[in-house]
């Protein structure tokens, strides 16, 4: 029987109450995404400004929304910022399987199986595990992955425009 | 006036006997859905064992002895809603497909470019997507009836936005606010401009009844599974003359009187409008939760839940004065059992999650009235409503998890 403490563990309710990275940045040269959960009415703004070496420069985030959907993002934001593009696709890759989410082939991105396992080895989610326990409450899954949601639209639409 | 025992109500519904994280089951979503007694639960067993067959077809004893079932059913509805004769009944599936049903058949033959169709700030999608659909493929226009500051229907401008309006679309009972409206004076309103009116009564009809003479209105829809009955079932109400000059809605078997290889003859109503096999045994079902709620008493219902009401708003009021803001009427008169609330700084999905591990269930979320809350300036609120089985000590544990919920959350 999971508790209330596997869902809100004491990281995540830091980065709730003290969101990392709020704020806006200018478009352009930054690019921003929004995400919707229709449902619940979470809202995850992502500000993303990324280098012509590839890396993440910038992040700010913006929106409202539950604790798991705040914090997901605040802790995105903390783990993505400074990392290259390929780093930040590999931990919404990561992100997503520790939330369960395993995706196909089909998406273009991902493998299964071996394949992510492979991917994956040596990605270190550290602070991001805290949010295993949302997988045991599957209702508020799709809170967590909100926020990773949204940063992969704006990869892709910023590697559009480079 | 009676007052209910509702420990001896409670005993009727089984599922209320229940433990949820090894609580007591505290069930405050009867707005969503209500639970069912051992009466319905019972009936619609019966009919599986006993008497099934499908009805207005069969020749036979047990088809004949099904469809006189169902047809009692009927009449048991009609009675309910004080209408003047069964075939003023039409079943649906629930209020969507009744308002469904107008909007494709009534609206389509008579509603083109430019008319308008009146509704309010706080109706439910189910009455506000039929004409939204409506409006994108006929052009009619849609005018909004706003809200005052107390969370009612703001009637200063009601003749301009009725005037030359072919239709008046309202909710008898807002299911986010609670808020009940006066139904007859918006129907004469409605009439004098030369308009039909509409009720949406899905959370009426549990609680206050309905009584579609006294309030003249043309048509109203209701649902049996907010009334303890079965899911899957509900009513259109309209008058007589209405549904004969009405289209058919949807087309298929039991609709038709003729059916040739260039065309058709509809049936009479009410059956013109229901086609294919009807959910018989919720049906059947439905007429059992009336006589449960009648044999209850509906007086002693809303006396019970005015003073359950009473009590929620003032308890959390007390316990968290200036931190939690309710969104309805703070007095009982012309409200309903729905109590929808903000917190201050905790999102009414952890509200819930917080809720729920002590087996207290509330619905957190839009409620399907996002117009209402893009008005009311919120994502979501979490929402708790009472029906005839909730008593204090419902309300107080709510209140409790509720403080449980601050302190896990507190900054």
């Amino acid at each position: 029987m999971p508790g209330l403490e596997d869902l809100y563990r004491e990281i995540i309710l830091d980065h709730y109450r003290a969101p990392r990275n709020r704020g806006e940045l200018p478009v352009p040269p930054a690019s921003k995404s929004e995400g919707f959960n229709p449902l619940c009415g979470d809202e995850v703004i992502v500000y993303l400004l990324v280098g012509d070496d590839g890396t993440v420069d910038d992040i700010k985030i913006e929106g409202q929304g539950c604790s798991i959907s705040q914090a997901s993002s605040s802790m995105m934001s903390s783990a993505v910022n400074g990392k290259s593009v390929d780093e930040a696709r590999r931990l919404i890759r990561a992100f997503k399987a520790l939330m369960s989410i395993h995706e196909s082939k089909l998406d273009g991105e991902s493998g299964t199986g071996d394949d992510l396992a492979a991917d994956l080895a040596g990605v270190q989610l550290g602070d991001l595990e805290a949010l295993q326990g949302v997988v045991k409450f599957p209702v508020r899954i799709k809170c967590a992955t909100l926020a990773w949601n949204t940063l992969r639209q704006g990869l892709d639409e910023g590697s559009i425009v480079t | 006036m009676t007052t209910l025992d509702v420990d001896r109500i409670k005993a009727d519904f089984p599922i209320l006997g229940r433990e949820v994280n090894g609580k007591h089951l505290v069930y405050l979503d009867s707005a969503a859905s209500s639970q069912k007694p051992t009466a319905v639960i019972d009936a619609l067993s019966q009919v599986y064992r006993e008497q099934y067959a499908n009805v207005h077809r069969g020749v036979y004893r047990l088809a004949e002895d099904t469809t006189a079932a169902f047809e009692a059913a009927r009449a048991r509805v009609a009675r309910y809603l004080n209408a003047e004769s069964a075939h003023e009944v039409v079943f649906t599936k629930n209020v969507t497909e009744a308002i469904n049903l107008v909007a494709y058949s009534w609206g389509r033959a008579n509603l083109g470019p430019g008319d308008a169709v009146v509704l309010t700030h706080m109706e439910h999608h189910a009455n506000v997507v039929p004409w939204l659909m409506l409006a994108e493929e006929r052009g009619i226009e849609l005018r909004w009836i706003p809200l005052t500051p107390e969370y009612r229907l703001d009637l200063t401008d009601l003749e301009s936005l009725l005037e030359g309006a072919k239709l008046l679309a309202v909710t008898a009972m807002s299911n986010v606010l609670g808020t009940r409206n006066e139904i007859r004076p918006l129907v004469d309103a409605a009439h004098d401009a030369g308009a039909l009116a509409l009720v949406d009564a899905a959370q009426a009809a549990p609680h206050f009844g309905v009584d579609v003479r006294e309030w003249d209105a043309d048509f109203v829809g209701v649902t049996a599974h907010k009334m303890l009955g079965p899911t899957g079932i509900g009513a259109l109400w309209a008058r007589a003359e209405l549904l004969d000059a009405m289209p058919p809605f949807l087309g298929g078997g039991e609709m038709i009187r003729d059916v040739r290889i260039d065309g058709f003859t509809p049936n009479d109503v009410p059956w013109k409008f229901e086609a294919g096999t009807q959910p018989i045994a919720e049906v059947i079902g439905w007429h059992a939760a009336i006589d449960y709620l009648e044999h209850v008493g509906l007086d002693a219902i809303q006396h019970h839940e005015r003073e359950l009401t009473g009590y929620a708003l003032r308890t959390l009021d007390e316990r968290f004065e200036g931190r939690l803001q309710v969104y309805g009427p703070h007095d009982t008169e012309g409200r309903g059992a729905v109590i929808s609330f903000l917190f201050d700084g905790i999102h009414a999905h952890d509200i819930s999650q917080v809720l729920d591990e002590d087996g207290v269930c509330v619905r957190a979320g839009h409620h399907c009235a996002k117009p209402l809350m893009r008005v009311l300036g919120v994502p979501a609120t979490t929402r708790a409503s009472f029906y005839l089985y909730n008593d204090h000590r419902d309300v107080d544990a709510l209140v409790q998890s509720l403080a449980t919920a601050e302190k896990f959350f507190a900054p």
